[in-house]
This record gives C-alpha cells, structure tokens and sequence, in this order.
C-alpha cells in the first residue's frame, strides 16, 4: 500500500518535532504569554516570548494539539529564537504565503526545518493547524510593541 | 429494506474521493440528500417560486399550499396535535434560542433554576448561559454516570420546585446515548417545569411521537434527516406557545399595525417573521415523505445493526478507545492511541472515508471525558457494512502510519 500523498503532508522531520517537540514548557514569569485557540478541534496552545530591545531572546510553547499544529509550534519557536522581532515577523508573512501555495521569496532568510510543512498547503483543512503558532507569536509581539 | 436500491436514490455517494470509493461516515453532522428533496426544490424554484400567504395570484396560492402542506407533513411525522404547533425555523440553534429568549426570558427569576446536562451540544447550552445571565436564574448540570447515560435516580434528585426548564437532548451527537425523555418529562411536570428538548439527532433516526413523549418543547432540523440546510422545526405545547411573545418582528407575522403599536398573527405563524423559508420547508416535507416510504422503524433497525456490528470491528483494533454506552444510537465516537483525531481523519479522507474530528460543539462533554477531542463515525440508512469494513481498514493503516510515533 502507498501513503505517498500522505506523505507530502507528515514529513519525517514534522513527525521528529511532533515525537522530540522543541522548546517545550513555560517561561519566567515575566514573559508574555498568548493563548491561541483552534476553534474547529478545540485545540489550544501557549505561547510564551522573552523579547528584549526587539530581539526574541528565548520562545518556547506548550498545549495539546495534532501533529501539525504541534510540530509548527515546535519549528516556530526554534525559528524565531535569538532573531530580530522583524524578521520573525517577516518569516510569518513568508509561512502564512506558503501556506496559500504562494511561492516564498526567501530572500536572506533560511526556513530551515519549516520548509518541511510546505505539503500541508494541499491539505486546506489542516491549513489552520500549522498557521495556530505563527498567529499567537504575532499576536504576542504586537501586544509587546505597544 | 433495500440499501443499494436506496443508495441509487443519493448521487453524491457515487463517487471517488482521493482516488478510493467515497464512505461517507458523517450523517451527524449533515445527512446527505436523496434525488426527490432536490428535485421537490427544483421543481419549486421552476415552476411554482411566489411569497407565501400575500396570494391573490395562481402562483402565491400554490407556494402558500405547498409550505403548508409541508407543515402538515411535519405534524403527522412527529404526532404534534396541531399543525398550528409546527413552527418552521431555521434550524435546532435558532428553535432552542426562540424557547430560552421568548419563555425563558420572560418566565424566569432569580432563585430559579434551569437544568441540562455535560453532553448537551453547545446550541442546547449557551442559550441557557445567555438566559440564566439575564434573569438571574441558575443554570445546573445533571450528573451523568460513567458510561455516559443519565440515571433517573439523579434525575429525581435534581428537579426540585426551584426547577422551571428541563432542556436536554434526545440522542448524544458525541455518546450516542439514547436519553429517557418521557420519564425525565414526567419528573419534570411533576416540579411544575417544562421540558425542552434538542431533538437533532432524534428525529432523523428514532420514531418520535411528541404526545407520547409529552415534552413542552421540541426541536429539530431538516439537514439532518435527509432535507437542505436552512430549515428547521419547533415543536411547542399549544397553551405554552399561545403565551409566548414573538422574538422577530416585521412582515409575515403581524395582524394589525398601527403607528405605535402591532397585533401579531396567530400560531404558527407569528413566530415566522419575514419571508419564510418556502423552499426549505418543502424540501424538508419531501424529505418526510422518502423517510415515510422506508419506514423509521426500519431505519432505526438498520442503523441500530450497523452501530453493533462496528462496535464489534473496532473492538478488533487495538489501542482504540470508544466513548459513550453499548446500548447506543448509529453512531461512534473514539480515539485510536495517541494519534490527534484530526491526524486520525486526514489518513482515514486519504483513503476516501469522510469521518468527523473535533470537539463536536460539545466542549463541556470533551472536558468531561477528559479528551481534547475525538474522532466520529456516524452513519445512516444509505451506509452498509462494507463501509464500516473499509473504515476498519482506514484506521490500521492510521496505526500503521503513525505507529512509529509513539
């Protein structure tokens, strides 16, 4: 039997941050915490960001989700950590345009690992899983700025 | 009763969905619809589309005699006493907020009580939220047993004479439970309360004779039962309905208007504000008639072998957790290892298998079974056990996928 096409959705290495998540607990106190739920499975996720003089100093997350969701969560916070809020900003706008099967003009920045979620692109219901991490650390960020 | 020959009756079923043969294994969310709903509606639309009850012309009077003429089919579908009791709606959400905002706003004070139960859907919960909120009255949840039925011992316990509205649903759209309507309704009017009850995943599979039942209030929809989305029924007692005022105001409804203030038509349609839903509620009288000519007992025959005969498939699989009681509807909620649901039901629609993963609109429920979600299986007249086969099939090759995971 073939799983091809499913295979374009459960990379290996989404299946490695789904078994091995990164960045896995909480915080100091200090830092900011944003709740994101997914209100179509009831998922939900925490997010919590150390940013200081714009730079994401550490990110980490907890919840309970599907693979997507948590091994984007996963990617997200090994994306972001130690960069420049603007470019974790700009690395969301190029995941979120993956997403859209738009092709991603990476310019200088390296996806790394989250290039891996590109398949879930053709699976449209699980769009909203993988995007859950990216929205909160936005949100998170942009409470921050104020 | 004759499955392929009914399955003839539901185009949508034939075909392919990621290259394997469609199983469609989500009845409880949406039923699919059989070629004489469609062509009711259509055949409406082409030749008899006027508004309803303004006619002095042919087609206003046909319109008018075929929306009543649906009504009439949902009173002797249900044994309502009166077609007048029949209220078209937009669905079970909108039947159940015209009963918590119209009665319930306005019967209810502060030291009352309002009882329902954890596995209600979230339509037969927030409306009781908003309700309690507004008047004071409390709302309070009926213990359930662990299997997920509910125990009339509890039931005695909870209705005192503090209790003013019972609102609980016929058939669990996650446990599948069947519940004791009759029985809770007579503990109920015993206390003085009425009883509402969320018949969404009744009506489409159980016979329902709401005089027999003797509930103050029951709601349904079409979507579920073979008809289109868009309509649905609230059922009322006679006296109940007569006292309670409309909750939409404006055309269809009204005897006089003056300018300050109105008169309203009598039942139904006073609770039937704007132009009403025509062709829905023919498509739903159609929708009647293709589950009259089956026979609902012998629907539920049908759907009661299939939920056995998957219970006894998936007990197969190991690491498979089923929720709800043995004794239960068409329908089967679960979860397979540590595998998400939704992961569950990406494999399982790979392999053309259409089940449901979420919370169900039940997120009290999920938090009771202590679960974030879980995956569903529900089925009807049109599934066989060939399809239940192929959904076994699915989830050993969801084990299979994801068993090098955990």
């Amino acid at each position: 039997m073939s799983f091809n096409n499913l295979d374009t959705l459960y990379r290996q290495v989404i299946m490695d941050h789904y078994k091995n998540p990164r960045n896995k607990g909480a915080l100091a106190d200090e830092s900011l915490t944003i709740d994101m739920n997914n209100p179509t499975c009831g998922d939900r996720i925490q997010i919590h960001l150390q940013v200081n003089n714009g730079i994401v100093e550490d990110a980490k997350f907890e919840g309970e989700g599907c693979s997507i969701s948590l091994s984007s969560a996963s990617m997200m916070t090994q994306a972001i950590k130690g960069k420049p809020v603007e470019e974790a900003l700009k690395m969301s706008k190029i995941f979120s345009n993956m997403m859209l099967g738009e092709e991603t003009d990476q310019e200088d920045i390296d996806l790394g690992d989250i290039e891996a979620l590109q398949g879930v692109s053709k699976f449209p219901a699980r769009i909203k899983c993988a995007t859950l991490a990216w929205k909160a650390m936005e949100k998170g960020v942009d409470e921050n700025s104020r | 009763m004759d499955v392929n020959a009914i399955r003839q009756q539901f185009p949508i079923l034939n075909q392919n969905v990621n290259g394997h043969p469609l199983v469609y294994l989500d009845s409880s969310a949406t039923s699919q619809k059989p070629l004489s709903v469609i062509s009711a509606m259509e055949d409406y639309y082409k030749f008899d589309n006027s508004n309803v009850h303004r006619g002095v012309h042919t087609l206003g009077n046909r319109a008018t005699d075929k929306y009543e003429g649906a009504r009439e089919k949902v009173r002797n579908f249900i044994n309502a006493e009166s077609a007048s009791q029949v209220i078209f709606t937009r669905g079970t959400t909108t039947s159940i907020n015209t009963v918590a905002y119209s009665y319930g706003r306005s019967n209810l004070t502060e030291g009352d009580e309002i009882l329902i139960t954890p596995m209600e859907h979230h339509s037969n919960i927030i409306p009781w939220q908003q309700t309690a909120k507004a008047t004071g009255a409390t709302l309070k949840y009926l213990p359930l047993q662990s299997d997920g039925t509910i125990d009339l011992v509890d039931v005695k316990e909870a209705i005192t004479n503090k209790t003013k509205i019972v609102a609980i649903m016929h058939v669990s759209n996650v446990l599948g439970t069947i519940n004791p309507i009759k029985q809770i309704a007579q503990i109920a009017h015993e206390n003085g309360a009425v009883m509402l009850v969320d018949g969404a995943q009744g009506v489409p599979h159980l016979k329902v004779d709401v005089q027999d039942l003797d509930c103050d209030f029951y709601a349904f929809s079409g979507h579920k039962m073979c008809g289109p989305t868009g309509i649905g029924v609230l059922y009322g007692k006679r006296e109940l309905l007569d006292n309670m005022e409309p909750v939409e105001f404006g055309g269809e409804m009204i005897d006089f208007v003056n300018l300050y203030d109105s008169t309203w038509k009598e039942l139904p349609w006073k609770f039937e504000g704007g132009t009403p839903i025509i062709a829905g509620a023919i498509g739903l009288g159609a929708a009647i008639d293709f589950l009259n000519d089956i026979g609902l007992e012998n629907i539920e025959e049908h759907e009661s072998k299939l939920a056995l005969y998957a219970m006894k498939q998936l007990r197969t699989i190991d690491g498979l957790t089923i929720y709800g009681p043995d004794d239960r509807a068409g329908l089967i909620t679960f979860n397979l290892n540590d595998v998400h649901p939704h992961d569950t039901a990406t494999v399982l629609d790979s392999e053309g298998i259409a089940v449901r993963a979420g919370h169900h609109c039940a997120q009290p429920l999920m938090k009771w079974l202590d679960v974030t979600a879980t995956a569903r299986a529900s089925f009807y007249l049109y599934n066989t056990e060939e399809e239940i086969d192929r959904l076994v099939d699915g989830l050993n090759k969801t084990k299979e996928y994801f068993g090098d995971v955990f």
